[in-house]
């Protein structure tokens, strides 16, 4: 039952809440929480109307399927046809596409409503969600009970930071905002957030998902990351997203139509790795804990528990660094003032246009990886650099091939290093530090396009949450949301609930029904 | 001393062709490919380098560069790659081009072209030029600089359609034989239709990579030379370039490696403003694009593949289209012409076809009958720089008047005349240009037998001349009978008869 999430409750009971209902709580809730600044844009008369819509849908009995009027939220740097999509940065900062993202195009084809566009680091370059250019986002749990209780902190002055890049989009599902968001992930980018927020945060096998209309960072590993309040909602809005798509000829056809997942999965049969050269530096004691305390309950279920090796983990980070940056000096290429975005107003020459229109409309974030991205891939610089991180990117796929055919189904590891930090502890170290500090647990997946997912397993001393990591092997997306289920189901982390939301009469049922409530 | 042998400097061309792929959208988006049409109206998302947007392969361009290479004897590349070659430029909206430089879809292949050479330039001599590769990349957009504006305006309809890049190795050695080759590929991809050739409409662009050297030693440094908007010009600026080049040479300079653009106007070469500087394009594997797989046939498709999904070799092999130089081969095999007749028939657009024409509704042979259409009536187009279609002479007017000279009605001379006169009068026949102007061959003998007995009458000491023996006299007197009867004396006749009256 902890593994239901609440719109299930609401809206399989007749009379429950009407999507307008839920739209006008949200909304209204998006405004009380803009202190924590989620959002970039919210669509408020869209979202009415769409709610309005599901509505008629739903009194008429002919909803579109399980997120008819249900709300959701998207990093800003989807693609929304007439929305504002701006990337967190000066550039695109009044820039509105002509046409849906894949993605979020289907979210709308089932009836779910838009309540806006995440924040995020700019153009998803960080993992702190405090490098945009309208500002850094807030850790929603910094203003929750347990944190204040157990740290006495002051909330505005030491208030955390949502992980990134797609931090607004992490807050946005814990503050209850939306049900679901999408996210994206490049290194981590949905995970790391995920983990830091206490939310459910997939990254699905590069290729299941359709890019067409995400703004990318590494066309070779972006994905579109999908963050719910459950596993069970990850695995449904998985089976909504996921396909070949004409438009990105990245894709590959879904192994299957995902079905229900599996309510009592049989970890008896399933073999847990823990690879060993995850016990990084830096890994805090309590992550530790919570490793052990999971593989434990593995073990004592029945599961085979092994530690295995992925030897090249190591050199990981330095290879998508390398990768990384090589491919946003290209990305970012187009982004020239002349066709879109923000033109300078210094145009005496062309150069001179495309110099200070890249120059005010860059943070030192994106021109530091623009300049050292082009440095790599200099006819002299290719072969040592780019071809080099290839080879390695390579070994470290064959690393994870290696361990998932030697008997292993999923690997178990934390996803970040330690619980939120305070925005003024995060900001003592530059984006470039803390990047490559924090994706160390995550970017490996995306350099071998394998899908991952962090389940919240429980808060901190500090009360902030602490999430865990599962990696499977490719395609097997569905495999490994059974095993996080099974993981979520017995960990216990408490679900959010805003007194807000809940007339009495479901805050008592909530609470009979062995939720924990947090109010935020 | 005598062991030194002065040899000449000589020239080394090489070609880098674009041929624009006739298709109906672009490479990698849907937009559609048209000549002329509004600015900025053929655009799509993609093509205007709209954040989000991602590059799919147009089967279509795969097919005309697999036909392409086939027909220039290519390995194809069952495996091959796109890469991105970075930039700046503002007819470039992605700041990169997405193209082939790691491993192209076509390599290694020949190019035989021929050349009419000889003192009678009829001879033909046939040439090779190996083709290095075929790549697959986008075109750029075009733009307009407007200086008393001070601005630049940009028209994207071009960005994003699709070329061939063809590089051509530097085994040719001057002007004509650069034209002729790029001649030659202009049939083949008209041939095969998929590229339709016009360098004029920029379907087909030239540069040329020139240099010169004394035979046997190394290469010199090469010029790139822009600008080249027909074949014409094409020889007219390599044989410049090659010269202005040994001009440096013999005068102790060095040729500097560097971009030159051909000014029709002046008939010279010039450096270009060098805009780029040394140029490093930086280039890296596009990751929106996996690597681009062919099949050999059928038999070789995995399992479960959609047909229309892939494209095959084999299946490409047996739809090609009669090339140029089939065509040819095939026109003296089953017409008797000569070669340089068959060359210059389709060297032409429509000279093929208009002579066909002409043979099926005259009796005549098909070497009687080539003279006619490879002299007379190109010749009257090439001086009015017309086209076949635009002939004022249909094939069935010819044919009629060839019947004419045929069937002994005109003579040959006057079968001339009469093609000239209905050149300029179109729409009349030749049967009533012969009527009107009174042309027909005089063939009554009376009529003759008592005008060559005037002239022989009159010219006792030419007649005297043949009797003595020297009977290229009669030529005289023949052509004072045709004087008589204003050519129009059926020539064979007329010698009968003065021939007899001299003896």
């Amino acid at each position: 039952l902890t593994g239901r999430n609440l719109w299930q409750m609401h809206l399989l009971r007749p009379g429950r809440i009407s999507p307008t209902e839920l739209c006008r709580k949200c909304l209204n809730r998006i405004r009380k929480t803009q202190h924590l600044n989620a959002y970039i844009t919210v669509t408020e008369e869209r979202a009415l109307e769409q709610a309005q819509q599901a509505e008629r849908r739903l009194q008429r009995g002919v909803p579109k399927g399980p997120l008819d009027g249900i709300p959701f939220a998207v990093k800003d740097n989807f693609c929304t046809e007439n929305i504002r999509t701006t990337c967190a940065s000066r550039m695109l900062k009044d820039y509105t596409p002509p046409y849906n993202a894949t993605v979020v195009q289907k979210l709308l084809d089932q009836g779910a409503v838009l309540m806006g566009k995440t924040n995020m680091d700019e153009f998803a370059m960080g993992a702190g969600s405090t490098d945009g250019a309208f500002g850094a986002v807030k850790n929603p749990w910094g203003y929750a009970a347990p944190y204040g209780e157990r740290t006495r902190a002051d909330p505005d002055s030491d208030w955390v930071v949502t992980g990134g890049s797609s931090g607004g989009s992490a807050a946005a599902v814990a503050s209850l905002t939306s049900y679901l968001a999408l996210g994206s992930d490049t290194g981590g980018s949905t995970r790391n957030p995920g983990s830091l927020c206490g939310v459910v945060a997939l990254k699905p096998t590069y290729g299941l998902l359709s890019r067409h209309g995400l703004i990318p960072l590494v066309n070779s590993m972006d994905v579109p990351g999908i963050m719910t309040r459950s596993v069970n909602d990850a695995a449904i809005v998985l089976g909504i997203l996921q396909g070949l798509d004409v438009r990105d000829s990245t894709t590959v056809p879904a192994p299957s139509s995902l079905t229900e997942l599996p309510e009592d999965f049989d970890v008896k049969n399933i073999c847990v790795g823990i690879p060993k050269e995850y016990h990084a530096p830096g890994l805090s004691e309590e992550t530790l804990a919570q490793w052990s305390r999971v593989a434990d309950l593995f073990e004592e279920a029945g599961a085979r528990v092994e530690q295995v090796s992925l030897p090249h983990t190591q050199y990981s980070i330095v290879c998508y660094h390398v990768l990384c940056h090589a491919e946003v000096a290209s990305n970012m290429a187009r982004f020239d003032g002349l066709e879109y975005g923000h033109r300078s107003q210094m145009d005496s020459s062309t150069e001179v246009m495309y110099a200070s229109t890249r120059h005010e409309g860059f943070n030192d974030v994106v021109r530091g990886r623009i300049l050292s991205g082009n440095y790599f891939l200099l006819k002299r610089n290719y072969q040592h650099y780019f071809v080099k991180a290839q080879k390695v990117r390579r070994l470290i796929t064959n690393d994870f091939q290696h361990v998932f055919s030697s008997g292993v189904d999923v690997l178990l590891t934390p996803t970040t290093l330690t619980d939120a930090a305070r925005y003024r502890d995060f900001t003592q170290e530059d984006n470039r530090t803390r990047s490559a500090q924090e994706d160390v647990f995550t970017q490996p997946a995306n350099m071998a396009g394998l899908p991952a997912v962090s389940v919240p397993t429980a808060l901190s001393r500090r009360g902030l949450p602490i999430g865990l990591q599962l990696i499977a092997p490719a395609l097997q997306d569905q495999t490994l949301l059974s095993v996080a289920q099974w993981i979520e189901q017995r960990v216990g982390f408490p679900s959010i609930v805003s007194t807000q939301m809940l007339s009495s009469l479901d805050l008592l049922q909530s609470l009979s029904e062995g939720f924990h409530i947090i109010s935020i | 001393g005598q062991n030194k042998v002065f040899r000449q400097l000589v020239g080394v061309v090489g070609l880098e062709i674009h041929a624009q792929i006739n298709s109906s959208t672009k490479l990698f988006s849907g937009a559609p490919v048209r000549f002329s049409a509004p600015p900025n109206s053929l655009v799509s998302f993609f093509d205007a380098s709209l954040p989000g947007t991602l590059p799919v392969l147009n089967k279509r361009c795969v097919e005309a560069a697999v036909m392409t290479g086939l027909a220039l004897n290519c390995a194809i590349n069952r495996k091959s790659l796109f890469d991105r070659k970075h930039y700046f430029y503002a007819d470039l909206p992605a700041g990169y081009q997405i193209t082939q430089q790691r491993l192209p879809i076509a390599v290694d292949g020949v190019l035989t072209y021929s050349l009419l050479g000889g003192k009678k330039r009829n001879q033909v001599m046939r040439k090779n030029v190996t083709i290095k590769q075929i790549q697959l990349e986008q075109d750029s957009g075009k733009s307009l600089h407007d200086d008393v504006r001070s601005q630049t305006l940009i028209d994207l309809n071009r960005a994003g359609v699709g070329l061939m890049e063809l590089v051509m190795e530097p085994d040719m050695s001057c002007g004509e034989e650069a034209a002729a080759a790029v001649r030659e590929l202009q049939l083949i991809l008209q041939a095969l239709g998929t590229c339709q050739g016009n360098m004029s409409e920029g379907q087909l662009r030239v540069d040329a990579n020139v240099s010169v050297h004394r035979p046997g030693e190394p290469l010199g440094v090469r010029t790139e030379v822009k600008n080249i908007n027909s074949i014409r010009y094409l020889a007219r600026a390599i044989d410049y370039e090659i010269q202005r080049q040994i001009d440096v040479l013999q005068r102790g300079g060095t040729v500097q490696n560097e971009t030159r653009a051909y000014d029709s106007k002046s008939g010279e070469t010039l450096p270009m403003r060098d805009k780029e500087g040394l140029q490093d394009y930086r280039f890296m594997p596009e990751p929106n694009l996996p690597p681009l797989i062919l099949y050999e046939d059928n038999a070789s498709l995995p399992t479960g593949i959609d047909a229309c999904q892939v494209v095959v070799v084999q299946k490409i092999k047996e739809g090609l289209p009669e090339l140029p130089s089939v065509k040819r081969d095939r026109l003296v095999q089953t017409y008797g012409i000569l070669p340089e007749h068959s060359f210059t028939l389709v060297n032409e657009d429509g000279l093929v076809d208009y002579f066909e024409a002409v043979l099926k509704t005259t009796k005549k042979e098909p070497r009687k009958v080539i003279g006619w259409v490879t002299n007379e009536l190109l010749g009257h187009l090439k001086q009015e720089d017309m086209s076949v279609c635009q002939s004022p002479i249909s094939p069935s007017a010819l044919a009629e008047l060839l019947e004419l000279q045929e069937t002994g009605h005109i003579s040959s001379s006057v079968a001339k005349q009469v093609f000239q006169k209905m050149w300029r009068s179109p729409g009349k026949t030749a049967l009533q240009i012969t009527q009107e102007q009174d042309l027909g061959l005089v063939s009554d003998t009376a009529q003759l037998h008592s005008i060559c007995q005037k002239v022989v009458d009159s010219h006792p000491d030419e007649v005297h001349a043949i009797r003595s023996g020297n009977k290229k006299v009669l030529n005289k007197l023949m052509g004072l009978v045709q004087k008589e009867t204003k050519g129009r004396a059926d020539p064979v006749l007329v010698r009968a008869i003065l021939q007899k009256k001299t003896s």
